[in-house]
């Protein structure tokens, strides 16, 4: 275990982690960011899902030490400073996006990667984006009609 | 008087009758503790606590269910778990609307086994019409006491807003639902992750649990050591008969403390099931007694056919694995949070493998992060207190995604075996419908035959199987609702109208009917098929559009569903869609991709780069229909719109191809379906 420093919704935080610690570990277990959630351990079902430098990533699969200094994006980071939700946070409450709530972060991470580099996306752009979160509940189409309403914001 | 009692369980519900995995021997200083506390125990107890200890008839007086703080807030108490249903919100509404109060005013307290009344579970589509109106009479009553009869005319900032306990008048006729669509409670927690499920929850102390397992069922230790790992910092191994965990300072550390344990595993009778001969065998030794007026009429029919139909065990992969966080207190009391379907349950399964008595136990649902009929046992509750026991220390137990593949339980596999008959006219003649192992639900056809017969035959089953959404409600339409297209070919008549012309039930036409002009059947020039029923107080039909693959040896390409559903009177209708959409889903990845694969007592795909469920590629364009009817109580939704889908699509595949499956899933799938650099997009 060594003294690990990441950068995380804009805070400098230290955590302890050893050269295997998944991401996903320290956000929940030391950081309390407990939005980002374990749903497989492998990289399939996309709900530990954050964003590095902008770009969507499973937090299961990347250990922390390899991630000091990028710039870490949680559920929890995803609102303005005032607390106003990232319009597709808001298009999620909106569209019903959602019943149990389990993959919404990770679906809500992804879009909103998805969002940064095509702020138009096409439907074949979206289906990319998306493929890799798993909606047990059966909502995809209603978080891609929360993606299209996030456009028209 | 009590309808929340009346429920029968389906055969299928397995889990709810299997015998418990662990009971442990207490200690005899222990042992000592629990007949001194028995002594001393004192026997004046309140209705409340009555209920507490397994009276399970649902009280009457209004303040078991609600009660109205002088500060305007009302609390509402119920049994019911929220897992993604919005029972949450749909309880909420219907408290509000019968007490004139703003739903901001209602909050409810659900599955705290300390602070509810009995609940049987939350399964079987019961929320909506027996929680609901059991929740609306109570709340009709109190609001019979408000002085001007409405909720403005209570004064809370004076204090005066307190009203007496009385009992529910059981005459009392709860309101019909208004119809409208309220936004999920608590949604906000939701989209930001401020909602915490049981997995997310950390109590001051707490430390980390992993169960240490074999490879193969029903393996058991020949010898373990735990040396190595015990000298990790912060780890402690515990072994008790079969049950073998770590606990440490991290998931990561209780993993690796897991691994650092020398285990041995004896094999026990290794089963020869596998997934490839299980349809034999759970036909093996069933016994059908012959009827002869069924022969005869199935004699006396114009044409006349046999077909078999399986359906394969699936996994119901909720998001949340089982997890529990586990708390003794130091006077032997144990509190557990998990997420579970049936509270109650598991608070007495906790009971019985520690030997507490109930009230000594207390279990706490969070909102949790799904079930589908997967989440009924509290093996993983019983694993938690094991290991916080043993370290005395609160201990939160996550199961791995790999762990809740093998050693939760299944969907039953099951065979389906059906003869029938029509005449001339392409009326049904006669129908002898077999369903072996699935289950019984749905198994009585709702189309009009003058000779019948349908039974459900009890199998050994290999794997460990129990509910599902729905039941055997898919296996049973799905057999049967293949079988009526193969008869309507048979006839050359339009599936829909052989449907129609077949039944007289007027709420199963309508809903075919208003399924087929949403989905523009008769215009049609695609590949589509069609398929109708009952369950659990739901009618529904589904029509599907195929096209075929671009290659050859490919599966089709599902185009379209259209789905009409009539549950009696809608409550909230897009909570309502969401049910059915969400069921329709879940349902295509059982019709198309779904199945374990199993041989030697050892899982082949139990994880999810092996295991395909649906992704946003395999979701069609998808139509939900509502059919409402407000002279009928409001049933449940979760289930029965998940039964239409898998015929409805095997229906439009032979019309596409001319190829007839009987067997659910109807394509092979290999991977999960994600992409493989799946770490990052």
């Amino acid at each position: 275990m060594a003294r690990v420093m990441l950068l995380v919704n804009g805070a400098s935080r230290g955590v302890e982690a050893g050269p295997e610690t998944p991401l996903l570990e320290v956000l929940r277990e030391q950081l309390d960011l407990t939005g980002t959630k374990y749903g497989c351990g492998e990289g399939q079902c996309g709900a530990c899902t954050v964003q590095i430098d902008g770009t969507a990533v499973r937090s299961c699969v990347i250990k922390a030490a390899s991630v000091t200094g990028r710039e870490i994006t949680t559920v929890e980071g995803l609102c303005a400073p005032d607390g106003k939700l990232h319009p597709l946070q808001q298009a999620f409450l909106d569209a019903g996006s959602f019943q149990c709530g389990f993959c919404t972060s990770g679906m809500i991470l992804s879009g909103a990667a998805l969002l940064k580099r095509h702020p138009h996306p096409s439907d074949e752009q979206i289906l990319d984006a998306m493929q890799g979160n798993i909606c047990r509940c059966g909502m995809f189409l209603r978080v891609k009609e929360a993606l299209l309403r996030a456009v028209r914001v | 008087l009590n309808d929340l009692q009346v429920f029968e369980l389906e055969p299928e519900r397995y889990e709810l009758i299997e015998a418990p995995k662990y009971r442990f021997e207490p200690d005899r200083r222990e042992f000592l503790k629990t007949l001194g506390a028995g002594i001393l125990i004192v026997s004046l107890i309140d209705r409340v606590e009555a209920q507490r200890r397994g009276n399970q008839s649902a009280p009457q007086d209004i303040g078991s269910w609600l009660h109205i703080g002088n500060t305007g807030k009302v609390t509402v108490f119920t049994g019911k778990a929220e897992v993604g249903q919005n029972a949450r919100t749909s309880l909420t509404q219907a408290v509000a609307e019968e007490l004139g109060a703003p739903a901001a005013a209602v909050e409810l307290v659900m599955a705290d086994t300390e602070r509810v009344p009995y609940d049987m579970g939350t399964f079987g589509s019961m929320t909506t019409p027996r929680m609901a109106p059991q929740l609306r009479r109570a709340a009709a009553a109190a609001r019979k006491m408000f002085p001007a009869g409405d909720w403005a005319s209570l004064k809370f900032d004076r204090g005066d807003g307190e009203l007496r306990a009385a009992s529910i008048d059981a005459d009392l006729k709860p309101n019909t639902p208004l119809g409208q669509s309220v936004p999920k409670v608590n949604g906000h927690a939701f989209v930001t992750g401020g909602h915490k499920y049981t997995s997310d929850m950390q109590v001051p102390g707490m430390l980390y649990g992993r169960m240490i397992r074999p490879e193969q069922y029903g393996a058991a230790i020949q010898s373990f050591d735990a040396t190595d790992a015990e000298k990790l910092p912060g780890v402690k191994a515990v072994r008790d008969g079969n049950f073998a965990g770590v606990v440490a300072t991290g998931t990561s550390a209780a993993a690796h403390a897991a691994k650092a344990c020398k285990v041995e595993w004896k094999a026990v009778d290794e089963s020869r099931s596998s997934s490839d001969s299980i349809y034999a065998d759970l036909k093996a030794g069933a016994k059908i007694e012959m009827r002869q007026d069924l022969e005869d009429a199935l004699a006396a029919s114009k044409q006349k056919i046999e077909r078999t139909y399986t359906v394969a065990y699936i996994a119901h992969v909720p998001l949340e694995p089982r997890a529990a966080v586990a708390q003794w207190s130091d006077s032997g009391k144990l509190t557990v949070w998990t997420g579970t379907q049936v509270p109650f349950g598991v608070r007495d399964e906790l009971a019985g493998a520690f030997g507490l008595k109930p009230v000594d136990v207390r279990v706490v649902v969070p909102d949790t992060g799904s079930g589908y009929g997967g989440k009924h046992s509290g093996e993983c509750a019983v694993e938690a207190a094991r290991l916080a026991k043993a370290a005395g220390k609160p201990v939160k137990l996550v199961w791995t995604r790999e762990e809740e593949f093998m050693w939760a339980y299944f969907r039953p596999a099951g065979v389906i075996d059906v003869r029938s008959g029509i005449d001339e006219a392409g009326r049904l003649t006669a129908w002898d419908f077999h369903n072996y192992n699935s289950g019984g639900s749905a198994i009585q056809t709702p189309y009009d035959v003058p000779v019948k017969r349908a039974e459900f035959h009890n199998a050994k089953s290999p794997l460990r199987q129990g509910s599902y959404r729905g039941l055997a409600a898919t296996a049973n339409h799905f057999a049967r609702e293949v079988h009526m297209d193969e008869l309507a070919r048979l006839a050359k008549i339009d599936p829909l109208e052989f449907r129609l012309k077949n039944t007289s039930d007027p709420r199963l036409k309508a809903v075919l009917v208003a399924a087929a002009e949403k989905f523009g059947w008769s215009k049609s020039k695609g590949a589509i098929g069609i398929a109708g029923g009952f369950e659990k107080g739901g009618y529904v039909a589904c029509c599907a559009e195929v096209a075929p693959a671009r290659e050859a040896g490919k599966p089709p390409k599902i185009v379209r569903l259209v789905e009409a559903f009539e549950c009696g009177a809608v409550v909230n209708p897009e909570h309502l869609k969401m049910q059915i959409e969400g069921g329709m889903v879940m349902g295509l990845g059982g019709a198309l991709f779904e199945a374990v694969e199993f041989a030697g007592g050892r899982l082949l795909n139990g994880r999810l780069s092996k295991y395909r469920v649906p992704r946003f590629r395999d979701i069609p364009s998808i139509e939900a229909v509502l059919v409402d009817r407000k002279d009928l109580p409001s049933m449940g939704a979760g289930e029965t719109p998940i039964v239409g889908v898998a015929p409805a699509i095997a229906n439009a595949v032979f019309a596409a191809t001319g190829e007839r499956l009987r067997a659910l899933p109807l394509f092979k799938s290999q991977g999960s379906g994600s992409r493989r650099e799946a770490e990052t997009n």
